[in-house]
């Protein structure tokens, strides 16, 4: 029974207290965010790494989910007769919620793990002690450019994302299906707004990016330097990540949407 | 000649980033039908405006003219105000033209039709559509009917 106490009280400690080293963490990140910027070399290797190799997998994924978007929208849609709103199901869908959130999960997946991956190992093998002795703070020069180069790709691969997607909706509605392009582009046009939807999807993007990062280089640069340790740090960067992003997005859906105009 | 290839890859990402983003301002919002900043308005009074909305379209004959610029309630009439924005080359509306809301489709939204007059004068910037059809609200009818059922 005391066991049981003690060990509920280590576990809620535990909790606090990775909670606070992630936090201030972050804050030594962000204060050394204005020494990367005099080498923008380091953030355009790590935008590769992050954004360019990401590039695929949100390319296809895009264009499959605006298909899937388009048969469903046509098969609900057709039931009342109101198949020409194709276009403003895909893109407010698209815009809205799947191209943030859906690209912040593929990019926990396909970005965020590497990440962790890659600082877990450097501080396995010691690369980063190495870089104190030599002087060479490893936040500035291994974290910070990581973690800015995130927060550019995430916007960047949300908005192809819902582009390519629109265009996978307007291929399967339009082209398979037969309803008329100049309603789904007109309809579309009449119900996206450019401020209330579309800089609204991006704000989304530019949060889920600074928390999928902040999770990867914190879950990275905490593990424990074994390859469990490591393993064990790369599985949570992802289950955080989806977690963090898909709460946060009932919260940010509630701030922005919420209130009906 | 790596650090070359890496460069040109990360910048034909951030372009297509770009471009994306410019995809869905441009084609797939508002932005681009929207400019009726140098048209003219006109108002018009209705009993009951039912579901309309600002930025509805305002249409003759089906084609889109203009937009709802504003809905405000005017208390000294006791009606609703409507401003609309007309696009600039539709300059040719007779001063007796007729305004009337109506819904696109079963389930649509709710949008004005104008009904052009025989006037000889056109509408100027400011001027108020005297001849307005409000929208039909459902319930309206429904109690209509009503009552001249048990009436017979």
């Amino acid at each position: 029974m005391l066991d049981t106490i003690a060990s509920l009280g280590r576990w809620g400690l535990n909790v606090f207290e990775r909670l606070g080293r992630g936090h201030i963490f972050l804050l030594r990140v962000l204060a050394s965010l204005g020494s990367v910027v005099v080498r923008p070399g380091l953030v355009v290797r790590e935008l590769y790494s992050v954004g360019v190799l990401s590039f695929l997998i949100i390319l296809v994924s895009g264009l499959f989910v605006g298909m899937v978007l388009g048969l469903q929208g046509y098969v609900t849609l057709s039931t009342f007769g109101a198949e020409n709103s194709l276009g403003v199901v895909v893109a407010l869908s698209l815009v809205r919620e799947l191209g943030p959130v859906v690209t912040a999960l593929l990019f926990a997946g396909r970005a965020g793990s590497a990440l962790t991956a890659e600082i877990g190992l450097m501080k396995a093998t010691e690369q980063l002690s190495a870089m104190e002795m030599m002087a060479v703070d490893p936040i500035r020069r291994v974290v910070a450019p990581r973690f800015l180069a995130s927060i550019i790709a995430m916007p960047l691969l949300a908005a192809i994302f819902s582009a390519i997607g629109v265009y996978g909706g307007m291929f399967v509605g339009v082209g398979l299906l037969g309803v008329d392009p100049g309603s789904y582009w007109s309809q579309m046009q009449a119900a996206v707004d450019l401020n209330a939807d579309i800089v609204n999807g991006v704000i989304k993007s530019v949060a889920f990016g600074f928390v999928a990062a902040w999770i990867a280089v914190f879950e990275g640069y905490d593990a424990v330097p074994t390859s469990e340790g490591v393993s064990r740090a790369t599985t949570r960067t992802v289950v955080h990540t989806a977690l963090a992003v898909l709460g946060l997005d009932f919260i940010l859906t509630a701030l922005m949407f919420g209130d009906p105009a | 000649m790596m650090k070359r290839s890496l460069e040109v890859l990360v910048g034909v990402f951030v372009a297509a980033g770009l471009a994306a983003l410019l995809t869905l301002a441009m084609q797939v919002s508002n932005l681009s039908s929207l400019d009726t900043g140098s048209g003219y308005q006109v108002t018009a009074f209705f009993e009951n405006i039912g579901g309309l909305k600002a930025g509805a379209p305002v249409t003759i004959s089906g084609v889109t003219v203009g937009r709802v610029a504003s809905i405000r309630y005017n208390a000294d009439r006791y009606m609703a105000e409507i401003t609309m924005d007309i696009a600039p080359q539709h300059d040719y509306l007779p001063f007796d033209t007729s305004a009337s809301i109506y819904t696109a489709g079963l389930l649509g939204e709710q949008y004005i039709a104008l009904e052009p007059g025989g006037s000889l004068e056109n509408l100027k910037d400011g001027d108020n559509i005297e001849f307005t059809q409000s929208a039909l609200v459902l319930e309206e009818i429904i109690g209509d009917l009503m009552v001249k059922m048990t009436t017979n």
